[in-house]
C-alpha cells in the first residue's frame, strides 16, 4: 500500500473522531474509548488474518464459521474435561483446530486448483453444519472459568468519576500480538515476500522459485489459527458461546480490510492500514447514536462507507476503462 | 468426458444419484405427489435468485445485493398494494397487483442501475460495489419499515404465492418463465453474448468495440430486475414483507450457480445447469427433512455436495 493511503486514512479517522467528539463529548470519554477498543478486538484479529489472504490474491469467507466452530468445540471440551480449564490450553486447542481447518481450505485450493471463494463458501457451510449437527446447538452461557477470568483481566484500570473502574480489555494484547506477528511475517520473511509475489503475479512467483503450495498453507493456516483465537476471545468477551454466532461477519471484515487499502486482486495491503480500516468502521457504526442518528441507519452508513472508499480507490487507480472489471 | 459438456453430464449424474438415494432412504416418500408439490413451491425463490446471480457471474462479476434488492422491492410492492387497496377499494385485484409489481420493478431497476454505474463506469470491483449496495439497500429497507414486517396485505395475494395454475404451483410457473427469458437473453441476444465476452476477457472486449460500460450496466439492471420479481414472489408466499427475509439465500445462490457449471471467473454457463443444480439441492434438502435431520445437516450436505462435484470436475479435466 502506498504510505499515502495509510496516512490519508489516519487523517480521516482523526477527523471523524474529532467531529464526533465535538458533537458529543461523551464519545471521547475513557469509558467509551475502552468500549470501542473492546468491540474492535475480534474484528481486528480477523481482519489481520484476512489481510494476509487478500494479499496472496485469495479470499476466505469461511473464517467466521471456523471461529464459531473453534470457540464452541473448545468450550464444549473444556466443560467435559476440567483439567483443560486454562486459558493457554484453551487458546492452544482453538488455534490448532482453526489452523487445521484453514489447512483443509489450503489443500482444496492448492491441490485441486479450485477458486478460493467457492471452496471457502462450501467449507463454511460444511463446518457450520457439522458443528450444529454433531456438537450442539445450544448457547453455552456457563463458560469455562478460565474464560470468565480472562474477560475480567485488564491491561490498565482507570477509576471513573462514577466510582466503578473501567478497564482496558486484556484481549487488546492479543490483537497487538497478532498484528505484530503478521506484519513481521509479511515484511520480514521469505514466505511473507512470497505472499505478496503470489498475489501480484502467481506464475511469475512460481518461476522465481517460490513454493506456492507452501505459501497457500501458511496463508490459510494463519487465517484459521487467528480465527480460532478471535472466536475464543469473542466468546469470553460476550460471556456466551453461541455456535450460530458470527454468521455474516465475513462481509464486514472484508469491508474493513478493503477500506484499509487491501486489494481484492492481491499483492497490495498492509497491517497498519487494515487496523485503521477496522477502527474507522467500528467508530462510525458504533457512534451513530452519540450523534443522534437512530441505530437502524447503521447498515446504510456502513454501506456508504464501503461505496465511498472503494469509489475513491477505483478513481485513483484508474488508468484504463476496463480496469477493475474482474 | 471433459469440458463444459462433461461437467453438465456429471452434474446430471450427481442429481440423479441424489434423487435415487433420497428416494430409497425415504422409502419413496420423496417422489409422492404431495412432496413433489411442496418442493415445487419451495425451490423457485432460490432458483430465481440464482438466475440473477448467474447473469452477474457470466459477465465476470458477482451480485451480493440480490437478496437486499428482493426485500427492498418486496417492501415497495407490499406498501404500494396496501395503500392502493386502502385508497381505491373498488379496484380489481389485477390492477392493485400490477401497481405493486410496477413499484417493485421500478425499485429493482433503480438499484440495478446504481450497481451497474458503480461497476461499469466508476470501476469498483463487483464484489465490493455490491457488498456496499447490499448494506445500503438492506439498511434502507430496515429504516423504511423500522424493522417491522409489512402486513395487512390483500387476501387474494396469497393465491399468487401459494396457489396453482394449470396443475402446477404459480411460483414454479414464474421460475420457468424467468428461466426461459434468461436462457434466451444470455445465449441468443447480442446483449447476452456481449456480456459473456466481457466476462471472458474485459480488455479484449474493450478493444473489440464492445460497449463494456453499457453492457455491465444492463447486466446488473437485469440481475436486479429478476431479484425484484423474486421479492414480489416472496411477499406473496409469506403474505408479509420484511427487510431481513431470506438472507441465507445469498450464499446459497452462489453455491447453486457454481454447482450448475457457471464459471465464477465469467464467460461460460447455462441456465439448464443452474436449474439442475437447484433441483438436486432441493431433493437433497427435502430428503434430509423427510428423514428428520435438522436443517444443519442439510447445510452440511449442500457444502459437501459442492466440494464433491468440484473435485470430480477437477479429476476429469485434470489432463487439460
Amino acid at each position: 500500500v502506498p504510505i499515502r493511503h495509510t496516512l490519508a486514512l489516519l487523517g480521516i479517522v482523526v477527523v471523524v473522531c474529532v467531529s464526533i467528539g465535538a458533537a458529543n463529548p461523551a464519545f471521547l470519554s475513557i469509558g467509551n474509548v475502552f468500549d470501542l477498543v473492546k468491540s474492535s478486538v475480534t474484528l481486528g484479529i480477523l481482519a489481520v488474518g484476512l489481510l494476509v489472504v487478500l494479499v496472496s490474491g485469495g479470499i476466505d469467507v469461511s473464517f467466521p464459521a471456523i471461529a464459531a466452530a473453534c470457540m464452541y468445540v473448545t468450550c464444549t471440551l473444556a466443560l467435559r474435561a476440567a483439567w483443560l480449564d486454562h486459558m493457554v490450553l484453551l487458546l492452544a486447542i482453538a488455534m490448532t483446530l482453526g489452523m487445521a481447518l484453514g489447512c483443509a481450505n489450503a489443500a482444496l485450493i492448492s491441490f485441486f486448483r479450485l477458486p478460493a471463494l467457492i471452496v471457502t463458501l462450501a467449507t463454511a457451510s460444511v463446518i457450520r453444519g457439522a458443528v450444529l449437527e454433531f456438537v450442539g446447538t445450544r448457547n453455552i452461557t456457563n463458560l469455562p472459568s478460565a474464560m470468565i477470568a480472562f474477560s475480567r483481566l485488564s491491561l490498565w484500570d482507570r477509576p471513573t468519576p462514577g466510582g466503578d473502574a473501567s478497564g482496558l480489555t486484556f484481549s487488546l494484547a492479543f490483537l497487538i500480538a497478532a498484528a505484530v506477528l503478521t506484519a513481521a511475517i509479511l515484511r520480514g520473511t521469505v514466505v511473507g515476500r512470497g505472499i505478496y509475489a503470489l498475489g501480484a503475479d502467481a506464475s511469475a512467483a512460481e518461476r522465481v522459485g517460490f513454493n506456492l503450495r507452501r505459501i497457500h498453507f501458511v496463508v490459510y493456516g494463519l487465517m484459521g489459527g487467528l480465527a480460532g483465537m478471535a472466536g475464543l476471545i469473542h466468546a469470553s468477551t460476550i460471556r456466551n458461546a453461541n455456535p450460530k454466532d458470527l454468521a455474516g461477519l465475513e462481509l464486514t471484515v472484508i469491508a474493513a480490510a478493503v477500506i484499509g487499502g487491501a486489494s481484492l486482486t492481491g499483492g497490495r495491503g498492509g497491517v497498519a492500514g487494515t487496523l485503521l480500516g477496522v477502527a474507522l468502521l467500528v467508530i462510525v457504526t458504533r457512534s451513530l447514536l452519540l450523534v443522534g442518528v437512530p441505530p437502524e441507519w447503521n447498515a446504510v452508513v456502513l454501506g456508504l462507507l464501503i461505496i465511498v472508499s472503494t469509489t475513491v480507490t477505483a478513481l485513483q487507480s484508474r488508468r484504463h476503462p476496463t480496469e477493475g472489471i474482474r | 468426458v471433459t469440458g463444459a459438456r462433461g461437467q453438465l453430464w456429471r452434474l446430471l449424474g450427481f442429481a440423479a444419484a441424489a434423487f435415487v438415494i433420497m428416494t430409497i432412504a425415504t422409502r419413496g416418500v420423496l417422489l409422492t405427489a404431495s412432496n413433489l408439490e411442496s418442493m415445487a413451491f419451495q425451490f423457485p425463490e432460490l432458483a430465481l435468485l440464482s438466475l440473477a446471480m448467474m447473469l452477474a457471474m457470466l459477465s465476470g462479476g458477482i451480485d451480493l445485493s440480490i437478496v437486499s434488492v428482493a426485500n427492498l422491492s418486496g417492501i415497495a410492492a407490499a406498501l404500494t398494494m396496501t395503500r392502493v387497496s386502502a385508497a381505491h377499494g373498488g379496484w380489481p385485484a389485477a390492477a392493485i397487483f400490477g401497481a405493486g409489481l410496477a413499484a417493485a420493478l421500478g425499485c429493482g431497476l433503480a438499484c440495478g442501475a446504481l450497481n451497474g454505474v458503480l461497476i461499469g463506469v466508476v470501476g469498483v470491483p463487483p464484489i465490493l460495489a455490491t457488498l456496499g449496495t447490499m448494506e445500503v439497500f438492506f439498511g434502507g429497507a430496515l429504516a423504511w419499515t423500522h424493522g417491522q414486517a409489512v402486513v395487512g396485505l390483500p387476501d387474494w395475494l396469497q393465491l399468487v404465492g401459494n396457489g396453482s395454475f394449470a396443475g402446477a404451483p404459480i411460483p414454479l410457473w414464474v421460475f420457468l418463465a424467468a428461466a426461459c427469458v434468461v436462457a434466451v437473453l444470455s445465449s441468443w441476444t447480442v446483449f447476452g453474448i456481449e456480456s459473456r465476452l466481457v466476462g471472458a476477457n474485459p480488455l479484449a472486449s474493450w478493444f473489440s468495440a464492445i460497449p463494456v460500460r453499457s453492457v455491465l450496466i444492463r447486466t446488473y439492471v437485469a440481475s436486479a430486475g429478476i431479484a425484484s420479481v423474486t421479492g414480489v414472489l416472496m411477499v406473496a408466499r409469506a403474505n408479509s414483507a420484511k427487510a431481513d427475509y431470506g438472507t441465507s439465500y445469498l450464499l446459497q445462490s452462489i453455491l447453486v450457480v457454481v454447482l450448475g457449471g457457471v464459471n465464477p471467473a465469467g464467460g461460460t454457463g447455462r441456465v439448464f445447469g443452474v436449474g439442475v443444480a437447484v433441483i438436486a439441492l432441493q431433493a437433497l434438502g427435502s430428503g434430509f427433512g423427510l428423514l428428520h435431520f435438522s436443517s444443519f445437516a442439510r447445510e452440511l450436505a449442500w457444502g459437501a455436495f459442492l466440494l464433491v462435484v468440484m473435485v470430480a470436475n477437477w479429476w476429469f479435466d485434470r489432463e487439460q
